[in-house]
């Protein structure tokens, strides 16, 4: 008799409902939704303050953020994605998942998932910020309070990846 | 009496403390789900793991009903709950270059830093080109702002654009999910993968 190979990771649905309750402390408690891009944006704007304190003084969009946020690094978002780190790391360490790799195909080289990995990196930071958030803090956390942006953004997101499958299914499958 | 923080039932700094302790909850349930690798993700777009469509799904009715039974058991006020504004150019045309990303970097900006925090090299360099990407943005924003702030609606809920109740948008998005979960098992099983 073989063995049945256990998966290693939560039942989907499951780690849905958890990933659903955490949503709603976070509404609950703090009135707003989870995130990750907001808070690279946040490291982003400090950083220019204090490399380059005129430029952020003078450039439109450091000078409207400083304006809004008096220390970018004290926000919701920075909190809770340093988090995330630690969440993340604990969920691995219990599952013995811990370790340096490249994730890759084995038709590419790591090599070229490191060049793909930092394109789309590029493309989603820059979507990120003209759609005001990503998939956790627009998607996600939009559709849950039924916001329209957040349903247009979603859709845009998972369409269009499903729409360019095809032209990248080498790096994956 | 909720949101505790709107209401003044705790302190600025407290919710910090919680916000980093909600990010904890995020990021051991995206790692444990399998959101640490970008393999698993970009399955969605070729129908060999649909993970990703169960999870989000699931937790997006999840809340969207823990808040609705809230509201009506008068435990939380949804007018001071934020609600994503709706910008219609800027939010398709970032949707779209965001799936450009997706399926090119597979991760987005969570999962990316849930997978660096196991130590997968390939987040690390998606985060390094995410904060390029955002740098695109901010020293370039005369030139999109236009874009940013066109066609803006305010903050309208989907249950008001159809201008149905709250509840029954809510049922029907709850059946939607469920079709597509019955998709997602199907094409698991016409296209079968080994588990990464």
């Amino acid at each position: 008799m073989s063995e049945v190979k256990k998966t290693k990771y939560f039942n989907p649905y499951i780690g849905g409902v958890l990933l659903g309750l955490v949503l709603l402390a976070a509404n609950f408690v703090s009135g707003r939704g989870l995130g990750a891009s907001g808070a690279i944006k946040s490291a982003v704007v400090s950083t220019v303050n204090t490399v380059a304190p005129s430029h952020a003084e003078n450039a439109t969009y450091y000078k409207e953020y400083n304006e809004t946020h008096p220390n970018p690094m004290k926000s919701w978002l920075v909190f809770q994605l340093l988090g995330v780190l630690v969440g993340g790391f604990l969920s691995g360490a219990l599952a013995k998942r811990l370790k340096f790799k490249v994730e890759h195909s084995p038709k590419i080289s790591s090599k070229r998932r490191i060049i793909f990995a930092i394109l789309g990196g590029m493309f989603f930071g820059f979507g990120s910020q003209l759609g005001r958030g990503c998939t956790s803090g627009s998607a996600l956390s939009g559709m849950a309070v039924l916001s329209v942006g957040g349903f247009l953004t979603m859709a845009a997101i998972f369409g269009t990846a499903f729409m360019l499958a095809y032209f990248f299914r080498k790096n994956w499958i | 009496m909720a949101p505790l923080i709107v209401n003044e039932i705790i302190s600025p700094d407290t919710n910090l403390f919680i916000a980093f302790l909600i990010g904890i909850g995020f990021g051991f349930v995206l790692e444990g789900s399998g959101f640490s690798s970008s393999r698993k993700l970009a399955g969605m777009f070729y129908g060999y793991d649909t993970t990703v469509l169960k999870v989000f799904f699931t937790a997006a009715i999840t809340a969207m009903v823990g808040m609705l039974f809230f509201s009506l058991f008068g435990w939380i006020d949804l007018d001071f709950v934020f609600i994503n504004p709706t910008y219609v150019t800027s939010a398709l045309i970032g949707g779209v270059v965001m799936g450009v990303g997706f399926i090119m970097g597979g991760f987005c900006p969570g999962t990316a830093f849930c997978a660096f925090a196991i130590g997968k090299l390939d987040a690390l360099a998606f985060i390094g080109g995410l904060t390029l990407g955002i740098v695109f943005f901010t020293e370039g924003y005369p030139l999109f702002e236009e874009m940013y702030k066109a066609n803006y609606l305010g903050t309208p809920t989907m249950n008001e654009l159809l201008d149905i109740p709250r509840g029954v948008f809510a049922l029907g998005l709850i059946l939607m999910a469920f079709a597509m979960f019955w998709v997602g098992e199907w094409a698991e099983k016409k296209f079968p993968r080994e588990e990464y």
